[in-house]
């Protein structure tokens, strides 16, 4: 089996399940306790926050632990809106590819009067500086880009938005879920004040996340109750789960320099494989790209046809076709940078793992190469294109 | 829970009947790329009997396997039997198929549909 879908999930690394394990079983008291034991898992959590602030270069106490990327962002947009509201500032720029978490969060703000501005993401998958700059106004009390896009894999200019962001005296959230513990991130030097971050993403546990929010920024919270979390986000912590997302965040970015340059090499090589398959298209940029992300379009075939008759060869992978995500349009991140929904319909993620192999990426190569053309070879459209009543996108 | 039956795996790994009929007397094509879904029937009809079927399918797993499932239960039949197949009879075949699945089966029974109409206008016979 070639698991090429770790930007859905990551498997959890050794050291994340032996640190879960073992709070489970030894340390599962109440950090809230007075009594020593729980004091011990509050020593737990605490080393935890150290741990994955120093991995972003922030402060402990500027890390928020929630359930996962989704409330992280959920938290960070509505907070800033909270904060704009109370000095008139109603409006918002995104971009056209973020991940629903922000997408739909922004939805429901305009429905309460706020106005949202979404960049256009060009057809590199990248959003241009500029037109960041361009689409701050006086009443911006946000701006919120992804610091790397979760199906095409494109890294935004992260650093240099920040700049215009400071400059402009405006708030700036990163959904950092698909680069943390796969590029280098350091909120100072990118000038982030709010950042989010899911641990299944980089071999931690599920239900996890954090939020990053620079000291000074009033955050509300999504859940009231306790004091937990310094007032920001009640309910006891999940103590062995945030402890076994910093132990995999901690092990990921210790070996990130090893990791990424194998990922690289191999994400190079699938590339230039799949590139062999006539009227394809990578989607996205391909330097400005996270280590482990391919994404093709194949012409004249559907998605989810492709991915089935790859989980028949011990492959699993992902999909921007309609049929895959149960609505009647392809993906909205592909629709995006301009790719038209007849070849949007056709399109397939790998992400690929650390650990992989060259063989690996071959047999990958192999079995796309395979399917695609046995898939073309009863296609209504791929005749119609080969006899020339069509003519190719592509 | 798999997404689809058995079945549907089944003919979607093996479907029947896959190609073209190059001297085919009804063809119809019905979906759109935009959608997702094409389904194209090619017959070949002989004394009102449906000799041959062949389809060439754009479109995810169930599409296929309606697309293969629908020609199994028209081949060798009456033309006028095969005008009466409905969506809910290649789902059944199927052993059902997910709710939002289910236009896959309509597309099939209108690719028949469709194919047949082309061989009433070809040939002036009213079924
Ligand atoms: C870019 C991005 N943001 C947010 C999320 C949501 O994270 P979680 O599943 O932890 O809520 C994901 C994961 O699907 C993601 O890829």
């Amino acid at each position: 089996m070639i698991y090429a879908d770790n930007a859905a999930t990551t498997k959890m690394s050794a050291a994340a399940i032996e640190t879960m394990t073992s709070l489970l079983n030894e340390t599962w008291g109440n950090p809230s306790s007075l009594y020593g034991f729980g004091q011990k898992a509050k020593e737990v959590l605490e080393s935890a926050r150290e741990k994955v602030a120093a991995v972003i270069g922030a402060q402990p106490r500027d890390i928020i632990f929630t359930s996962g990327g989704s409330e992280a962002d959920n938290q960070a947009i509505l907070s800033a809106a909270a904060l704009g509201r109370q000095k008139g500032k109603m409006h918002i720029v995104s971009s056209a590819f973020e991940h629903h978490a922000v997408l739909h969060t922004l939805k429901k703000l305009e429905k309460e009067g706020f106005e949202v501005t979404l960049l256009d993401v060009h057809e590199d998958g990248l959003i241009r500086v500029p037109e960041v700059e361009e689409a701050i106004r006086d009443d911006t009390c946000l701006v919120t880009i992804m610091y790397a896009n979760n199906e095409i894999g494109t890294i935004q200019p992260i650093r240099e938005i920040g700049a215009v962001c400071r400059k402009k005296n405006v708030l700036f959230h990163t959904d950092a879920v698909q680069a943390i513990g796969h590029i280098s991130i350091d909120v100072d030097r990118d000038n982030i004040d709010m950042l989010s971050a899911s641990g299944h993403k980089f071999h931690g546990p599920k239900g996890t996340g954090f939020l990053y929010v620079r000291k000074g920024i009033l955050i509300s919270n999504l859940i009231e109750g306790g004091a937990q979390e310094r007032g920001k986000r009640a309910g006891t912590e999940n103590v062995p789960g945030i402890a076994a997302m910093a132990a995999a965040l901690e092990e990921v970015s210790a070996n990130m320099e090893r990791n990424t340059t194998h990922q690289r090499e191999m994400r190079d090589r699938l590339i230039a494989g799949l590139k062999q398959i006539p009227h394809s298209a990578l989607n996205g940029d391909e330097t400005n790209r996270l280590p482990g992300n391919v994404n093709f379009c194949f012409e004249g075939i559907e998605g989810e046809s492709l991915l089935l008759l790859l989980d028949d060869k011990g492959i699993e992978a992902s999909s921007g076709s309609a049929c895959t995500s149960g609505s009647l349009d392809p993906s909205h991140v592909l629709l995006a940078i301009g790719r038209v929904h007849d070849v949007a319909h056709g399109s397939l993620r790998l992400s690929i793992g650390e650990e992989i192999t060259e063989e690996e990426v071959d047999y990958l190569i192999r079995s796309v190469t395979e399917v695609v053309e046995y898939l073309r070879s009863f296609s209504p459209i791929w005749r119609d294109l080969m006899t020339g009543k069509k003519e190719f996108i592509l | 829970m798999a997404l689809y039956s058995e079945k549907v795996m089944e003919h979607f790994r093996n479907p029947r009947n896959v190609g073209v009929i190059e001297d085919a007397n009804g063809i119809g094509e019905v979906g759109n790329a935009k959608c997702g879904d094409i389904m194209k029937m090619y017959l070949k009809i002989e004394d009102d009997i449906i000799q041959d079927v062949k389809f060439e399918t754009f479109g995810c797993g169930s599409a296929i396997a309606s697309s293969s499932m629908a020609t199994e239960l028209i081949k060798g039949k009456p033309v006028s039997e095969a005008m009466k197949l409905t969506n809910k009879a290649v789902a059944e075949a199927l052993d059902g198929l997910p709710a939002y699945k289910m236009h896959c089966s309509v597309l099939a029974e209108e690719a028949i549909q469709s194919a047949l109409e082309d061989y009433q206008n070809r040939t002036g016979k009213k079924i």
